[in-house]
This record gives C-alpha cells, sequence and structure tokens, in this order.
C-alpha cells in the first residue's frame, strides 16, 4: 500500500504493508539506517525519533499511523551535527560502541525542547532508553552541558 | 535523492546514500571512492593511495595520517588508543591522524608477518603470526598484546621520514628532529612536513632497531583524549553490520531448534510461500531454518507464520533448578580440578577454633549487545564477501570460507563497527554461518541475516551459571587459618577449546583465585573446580569467570572479617602483604572513599579488590536500603592501576560502563531455562540498569608504570561484591545468589 511521508523535512512515498512498522520503512524502505533495532517491543529506545517534535520509538508505530506527522530522525536533527545536544555529545566523548545513541540523543534533544531547564531528575524520568557500554554518566552530564549552552 | 516510487532503482540509491553515509567502509572491494560523512569523517576504508611506511601507517600529501588497526571497535576505544601508540612515536600531528581496518583477507594473503619482512635479524621482541598480527579483540589484550609492534612501527616509520629529509637536505639524520608531522633541521632551521617526505620515506629500509620513549615522557598516550569517531556516533552515519545496504540486497531471519541440541522433524513451508515479499524458505542445517524476503519485516511476518514442529531432543526437560541440582551435585564430586594450593586446608579448617561456611550462585547471563546478531553475505563469482560486526577479523574469515566450502584466498571481510561485543562478537561465528549458507542459495544476491532480539538472547553463548561452597577456619585471635573453594560451573573451555583442559581443571573456572590474582596470603588454601556442564552453550561475558568468583571471593572475604571481628577494609589489607599492587589500588580506593569517615545517616560502605585480565582494581560502594527494602547505589569509588595508561578518557569510559554492566547483572541479570529453552529472551524480562539508578561513579586511575594491563573487562569483577557488602553493612543481610531482584531486603 502507498504512503506519502514526511521525514527530515522531505516527502518520501512508499509502498509497504500498512502494518510495517516505520522502523523497518526508514531502515530497510528508505536507507535511513541510523535509526536502530535493538527489541523490538519498545523496551530498549534505539530506534527514538521525533513525531512531531515529540520522542517515539518506531518500532511501535505502523507506518499506517502515521499519517501527516513530521518525522525526524538523527539525521535530520541538525545538518551538521550542530544541535546542542550533539555538540554536548561531542564536547564530553559520551558514545562508547555509539549504537543507542541515535536514540538516545533523538530523546536527549526530544526532552531538550520541552524543559529547556531539565534538572537531573527529569533525566531520571525522561531518558528511558537502554545503553549496554553504559554511557548513562555521561548521557547525563551531556544534557545538562546542552541546557547550559542552549 | 531518496524519494524513490520506482523501486527497481530504490535499493541502487539506497545503497549510494548509505555508502556516502558510512564514511567508506561499504564501499571496500567496490572500488568506489566514498564520500565523506557529513564532512566528520575521521575514518577512512584501507589505503593504498600513498605507499607504507611500515605496514601500519600511510602518509598522504596533506600530512593526513592513516594508522592500520588491526583490532575492532566496540565502544572499547581501539581504534583512538592503537593508533595513539603509534602516533606517539611516529611524533605526528594527532589531529591529522585517521584510523582504519586492516582487512582480515589481506592480513592473511600478505603472509609474511610485517616485522619479519621489516626487521629481518631483529630479536624477535614480539611474535606476529600474520601480517599485522592477531586480529582477535577480547581478553582486554588489544593494548597489552600490540602496544609493542605498534610503538616500534611507530618509531621505526618516523625515522625513516627523517633520513628521507635529511637525503633530501643531504645532512647527517643526526640534525634532524621530528615533531607534530614536521621534520626540522636544526642547524639551519629547515622544515618539511610528512606528507612532503612520505613516498620517499616508504622506499628507505626500515631500522632493525629502534628506542622507544619512555611512557613518563609521552605527550599523546597518557592522556585524556576522545574517541576518534565520536563524531560519526552522534548524526547516525556510522555503519555497524547491521547497516549494510547492497545492490539487489534480500533479507533473511532466522529460527532455531530452542530447545539447544534439539532438530527441525518438520515444516509447513507452503502456509507462507505466498506471504508478501518472501523468496525462500530455507532450512540451513537440521536445526535452523531462515525465511529470505524483500525485506526483513517481511521475512520476520512469515516466519513467525511459519508451522515449525521441532524434535526438540533429550533436552527438552531441563529446567533451572534441575541445573542448580546437577551443579549442587558437583560440591561432593571425586574428580574436581585443583589449583592454588598451599599446605593443608582441610586439616586446618576441621581443627580450626572457628569456622564458617557459604554457599553462592549466580545464573546464565546472555551479553545483550545492543546491536543483535547479523551478518550480510554474498556468494558470486567463486568467491564470498561478508559484512560483519565481529570481535575476530580472522575467525570471521575462517568461518566465510568454511561455510561456504572456498579456499581463504576467495573471500573478503567487511569489517563493520559493532554495536557491542561483551564476548558474544568474538569466536561465535553462527551469523557468519548462516549468512554465508543463506548467500549460497540467492543466485549472487546478497542477503543480510539479522537475529530478531528473541532469536538473538534464546541462542546466546551465556555466562554460565556456577556455584561455589567457601569455607574458612579461624584461630581463636580470628586470624584465618585456612580457607577451602570448591566451584562447580560449567566449562567454557569444555564447550569451545577443550585442549585447554589438563587434569579435569579448566583453569578458566577458577579466574580469580588463582596463585597469581589472588592476592590474599593464607597459610592454607585449597581451591578446587568440579567441572558441570549444561546443555546450555556458554561463552565468554566482559570479565568472563572473573565476574562471579570475584562476586563470591570479595563477598565470602567480606564474610570472614565480620566473622573475625575485624574491619573490611583492614582485614584485606593485612592479608595483602604479599600482593602489593592488590593493596596499593585498595589503600587509595579507601582513601579516596573517605573509608573510616563517618557517612550521612542511613548510607553504608561496602569495599572489594580485584586483579582481572591484567589490571587491578579496588572499589568502595556506598548504599542506602530503606526499612521496606528499597536499594539505593549512591556512590562507586574507583581506583584502577592497568599498569600504563595509554588513554584516560577511555579507561574512564571503560570504569564507567563497568559499573552499570556489572550492576545491570547484580540487580536483573538471569537467563532462566525452562523446558530446555532460554526464558528470558528480550529485555521486557532481562532488564539493564536504566540511567535512573546510575551511582555517582569516580575513577581514580593510578598506573604504576611498569606493566602493561588491560581496561576493557577489569572493571566489571569487584563492582557487584563491594555493592553487596555494602548492603550487608546496611541491613545484616548477606547476599548470596544473584540477581538481587530476587532478594528482600526490607527490615523483618
Amino acid at each position: 500500500m502507498p504512503f506519502k511521508l514526511t521525514i527530515n523535512d522531505k516527502q518520501h512515498d512508499v509502498d509497504v504493508d500498512p502494518e510495517t512498522p516505520l522502523l523497518w520503512v526508514l531502515r530497510d524502505t528508505i536507507g535511513l539506517t541510523g535509526t536502530k533495532y535493538g527489541c523490538g517491543i519498545a523496551q530498549c529506545g534505539a530506534c527514538t525519533v521525533h513525531v512531531n517534535g515529540d520522542a517515539q520509538r518506531s518500532c511501535q508505530i505502523a507506518v499506517k499511523d502515521v499519517g501527516e506527522a513530521k518525522i525526524t530522525t538523527i539525521e535530520g536533527l541538525s545538518p551538521d551535527s550542530s544541535h546542542p545536544i550533539q555538540k554536548a555529545w561531542l564536547a564530553i566523548d559520551v558514545p562508547q560502541c555509539g549504537y543507542c545513541q541515535s536514540g538516545m540523543i533523538m530523546a536527549a534533544a526530544a526532552l531538550l525542547k520541552e524543559k529547556t531547564k531539565p534538572t537531573s531528575k527529569d533525566i531520571d524520568e525522561r531518558i528511558t532508553n537502554l545503553c549496554r557500554c553504559g554511557t548513562y554518566t555521561r548521557v547525563r552530564a551531556a544534557i545538562l552541558e546542552a541546557a547550559k549552552q542552549a | 535523492m531518496t524519494t524513490a516510487t520506482d523501486h527497481t532503482n530504490l535499493s541502487r540509491r539506497a545503497f549510494l546514500l548509505a555508502a556516502g553515509a558510512a564514511a567508506g567502509s561499504l564501499t571496500l572491494g567496490f572500488g568506489t571512492k566514498p564520500a565523506a560523512a557529513n564532512g566528520a569523517a575521521n575514518y577512512a576504508p584501507f589505503t593504498t593511495s600513498t605507499p607504507e611506511i611500515t605496514s601500519w601507517i600511510v602518509i598522504q600529501p596533506d600530512d593526513t595520517t592513516i594508522i592500520r588497526v588491526a583490532r575492532s571497535e566496540m565502544g572499547q576505544g581501539a581504534l583512538t588508543a592503537l593508533p595513539m601508540l603509534v602516533a606517539e612515536e611516529l611524533e605526528c600531528d594527532w589531529n591529522k591522524v585517521k584510523a582504519e581496518f586492516a582487512p582480515p583477507s589481506e592480513n592473511y594473503s600478505r603472509k609474511v608477518a610485517w616485522r619479519a619482512k621489516a626487521q629481518k635479524g631483529a630479536p624477535a621482541s614480539h611474535e606476529l603470526v600474520t601480517h599485522w598480527g592477531a586480529m582477535s579483540t577480547g581478553g582486554s589484550r588489544g593494548t597489552r598484546d600490540s602496544q609493542l609492534y605498534l610503538r616500534e612501527s611507530g618509531a621505526m616509520a618516523r625515522t625513516m621520514l627523517i633520513e628521507a629529509a635529511a637525503k633530501d637536505w643531504n645532512v647527517p639524520t643526526a640534525e634532524c628532529t621530528a615533531a607534530a608531522s614536521v621534520i626540522t633541521h636544526t642547524p639551519s632551521g629547515r622544515k618539511t612536513t610528512y606528507g612532503k617526505v612520505a613516498v620517499a620515506a616508504a622506499g628507505i629500509t626500515p631500522p632493525t632497531r629502534v628506542t622507544l620513549k619512555d611512557p613518563k615522557t609521552w605527550r599523546i598516550c597518557g592522556k585524556s583524549v576522545r574517541q576518534i569517531n565520536a563524531p560519526l556516533k552522534v548524526n547516525g552515519s556510522l555503519a555497524y553490520g547491521i547497516d549494510v545496504r547492497l545492490p539487489d540486497m534480500l533479507y533473511a531471519t532466522i529460527a532455531q531448534c530452542p530447545v539447544f541440541g534439539g532438530n527441525i522433524k518438520s515444516i509447513d513451508d507452503a502456509k507462507i510461500k505466498t506471504m508478501p515479499g518472501v523468496r525462500q524458505v530455507a532450512r540451513l542445517t537440521d536445526s535452523t531454518v531462515v525465511v529470505i524476503a524483500d525485506s526483513f519485516w517481511q521475512a520476520k511476518k512469515a516466519l513467525e507464520a511459519l508451522p515449525i514442529t521441532w524434535d526438540e531432543g533429550p533436552n527438552a526437560k531441563v529446567t533451572s533448578a534441575s541445573i542448580a541440582e546437577f551443579q549442587i551435585a558437583g560440591f561432593a564430586a571425586t574428580n574436581a580440578g585443583v589449583t592454588n594450593q598451599a599446605g593443608d586446608a582441610l586439616g586446618a579448617i576441621d581443627n580450626a577454633a572457628r569456622k564458617i561456611e557459604a554457599e553462592y550462585h549466580t545464573p546464565f547471563l546472555d551479553h545483550a549487545n545492543m546491536e543483535p546478531m547479523n551478518c550480510t553475505a554474498k556468494v558470486a563469482d567463486g568467491k564470498v564477501e561478508v559484512w560483519v560486526s565481529s570481535q575476530n577479523g580472522e575467525a570471521a574469515h575462517a568461518a566465510a570460507a568454511e561455510a561456504a566450502g572456498v579456499k581463504l584466498e576467495q573471500v573478503y571481510v567487511h569489517k563493520m563497527h559493532l554495536g557491542g561485543g561483551l564476548g558474544r562478537r568474538g569466536s561465535y561465528n553462527d551469523p557468519i554461518h548462516y549468512a554465508v549458507l543463506a548467500a549460497k542459495r540467492t543466485n549472487g544476491r546478497p542477503v543480510k541475516l539479522v537475529y530478531t532480539r528473541e532469536e538473538d538472547m534464546s541462542h546466546g553463548f551465556y555466562r554460565p551459571a556456577s556455584r561455589v561452597i567457601m569455607r574458612s577456619g579461624f584461630d581463636d585471635k580470628g586470624t584465618p587459618t585456612g580457607v577451602h573453594i570448591r566451584i562447580a560451573g560449567q566449562s567454557i573451555n569444555a564447550w569451545h577449546f577443550p585442549d585447554r583442559i589438563k587434569d579435569n581443571l579448566d583453569p578458566a573456572q577458577a579466574n580469580g583465585f588463582h596463585k597469581e590474582d589472588f592476592g590474599y596470603a593464607f597459610p592454607n588454601l585449597r581451591v578446587e573446580v568440579a567441572m558441570r556442564n549444561t546443555h546450555v552453550p556458554v561463552g565468554v561475558w566482559r570479565s568472563v569467570n572473573s565476574s562471579q568468583n570475584s562476586f563470591y571471593k570479595e563477598s565470602f572475604v567480606d564474610e570472614m572479617a565480620h566473622a573475625a571481628g575485624k574491619d573490611p577494609f583492614e582485614f584485606r589489607r593485612g592479608l595483602l602483604a604479599n600482593a602489593p599492587k592488590h593493596k596499593r589500588v585498595l589503600e587509595i580506593a579507601a582513601e579516596r572513599a573517605g573509608w573510616g569517615k563517618p557517612l550521612p545517616a542511613g548510607v553504608f560502605r561496602g569495599i572489594a579488590v580485584e586483579n582481572a585480565y591484567g589490571s587491578y582494581q579496588a572499589v568502595v560502594a556506598e548504599v542506602s536500603v530503606t526499612d521496606r527494602g528499597a536499594l539505593k547505589v549512591l556512590r562507586i569509588v574507583n581506583a584502577i592501576d592497568c599498569g600504563h595508561a595509554v588513554n584516560t578518557n577511555i579507561i574512564e569510559q571503560q570504569m564507567q560502563g563497568s559499573v552499570v554492566m556489572a550492576m545491570s547483572a547484580l540487580l536483573y541479570g538471569e537467563n532462566r531455562v525452562d523446558r530446555g529453552r532460554v526464558v528470558d529472551t528480550n529485555f521486557d524480562t532481562y532488564q539493564l540498569l536504566r540511567i535512573d539508578e546510575v551511582p555517582v561513579i569516580e575513577n581514580h586511575i593510578v598506573p604504576s608504570f611498569d606493566f602493561w594491563g588491560g581496561i576493557g573487562e577489569a572493571g566489571v569483577p569487584p563492582i557487584a561484591p563491594a555493592i553487596c557488602n555494602a548492603i550487608f553493612a546496611a541491613t545484616g543481610k548477606r547476599i548470596r545468589s544473584l540477581p538481587l531482584k530476587h532478594h528482600n531486603l526490607a527490615k523483618a
């Protein structure tokens, strides 16, 4: 079934099973592989993208339900890694293996948009993504740093 | 560019997009010049544009210095730390360094080790069998085992570059110096750059002997240096194995018999053959079936709908409880292997004025790397290509050749970045094997095989379940007179490397209890291991047996301290008189944590020390436990001596990560077994630590500059016992089994 999707401010025409999760449309159909598969059950958050600005787990969104929503993936967060979260991530050297970091950054960017000065408690409540390398200490530091710079 | 309604062109266009974004690793073997990755690429494909100066270094006219890395990158920083060792001696400008993987296929095809070629007649200070040496990345060996030849290569190349400049200027080399990629003729002040003399330098015979710097004078190493490819990890452009996209690529997903050792009885593939996108339903082995389709999602849906009847075999009734019973029987087994024996421990305990005994156990644990197992393979025109995130490029090469039934010369391995390794991507090449078998059936079309998370976690190579009984005797002053340790658990080497087992002893099962790493001096000691192997596949899991043994040992030593009525820090310190490195980190951790000083009300401390995978670490943990039993780990103070500290930034990352991984295992980690299969197959029941549970972590990196340790694994083992010892201090409850979620810490 054909769908028109707005991803990173560009329109994409795709023809896929309506039940296909947005995650796999992004990765396999469109080729935006920055959004990762980790669990498929909304636990890990590696697939986090923005849907109309909100952090959502794309493994749980059937493509038929996307409609007119504006989707932003890690590739569209900024053209040149200049988003305050990306800059703080680099300044603090957050990533280890890096696999979960797209989702982590998207979750952090959404938090920062909603609360320009998030507290450590806000981070505890809103950053629910899993990182097996254990970058959490620096994730927290980078979000607080980005909030300072923003 | 990505708007595509014409699906025949879509995969080609998407490939170009992905290749551009991936900074070139995908373009290896295609002869395509890689595009820059959003201007941030600091990672390049294998470069042959200018000649090599030693096999490790290629310097381009603009001074860009490409340094090859034989090991894999899984977040532990090999792609940064190993080039730093080269760059330190090379005296190049670190900002101009790019790292690239040395290809496994070429490691094999070049045959001769680079040093043998470069340094004929020189003393072989380090044997390399293949050209760039071992590619296997594990055991915290990356720095320890390659530092010497990497530093030598840098020093040799520096000498060659200086010689080339001196020849050009017609001056003695002794009058020339090099720093930050610039060569200076000191008397005249003339200068040139590495890039200008690189081609000439490549033609110079490498020196047979070089003098290496005293690490205390390092300028690049020993500092906090950011990971070289971090820019590609913050914009989604770094390509992991799972991100490979090739023209005409098909997708596959796999089902293996859920009961280990079982087989397929029958499948009814007619039921799914007409589902959208399905190309093939293929039984790859007696126990394995894949669906190959036009997309992963189609393959997954079809496989879920495929009726499979399993012949579950003789293990279908095994449970965690039956495994426990079997391992408990190991406590009485008469054929246990013995390691680390001194005096007469059994006699000393029998005759002791006072004795204690405790039994501990830990469950199977999956690696749970965030990137599920996957591999992409292409079998065409007598050649086999695989794209894989592997900890062992050479093993991947061999596995692909074996699965395809071709010679090594016919195989090319593209080393991709790993979305975590933790041991799972080392010697176990199952995704490579199955991807190649699948790709043999698709007439040259590449196949990307991706395991679902559930399949990945159902077919891991788990940290083995194990148990231990520890006994100790004391004299009437509370001094230990003897210690007896009997481990009963599954052997990893029995599964993978049976030739490492001698006299019924798999030494790895006693990690941390050996003479070399135990540290504590007891007059009478006996450490025994009863192998109790199950049908569950086991493997190396970050810090391997040390991850459990340290929990056993350091918890029991704490029990001994309390039984002796002594302070747990002072008790350990007194027993470490002959283990100065253990003792030093213990003292540093205690001092930095303020051991012995008052704590806020409700906060309690625990301590532990360990020597694992080359390094020495001590930990002080601070916890609080509410009356209702809610645990909060508040602070972890680590002191780590890894000998030489090459990059303190990466060491800190590894220590932070070790705390998290150890706490995930401590609080939640278990893969239960029921009806012969693993029950916990995704993160809903196999929980990992999240950000709200992470304590304050302080790391004190205190290298002692007289050995080369390792950092990938060292950090994990002593974390759990330090926290459990703090829990004991807080509650009086001794934690003797993991995970903690099964314990009630509430006040009685």
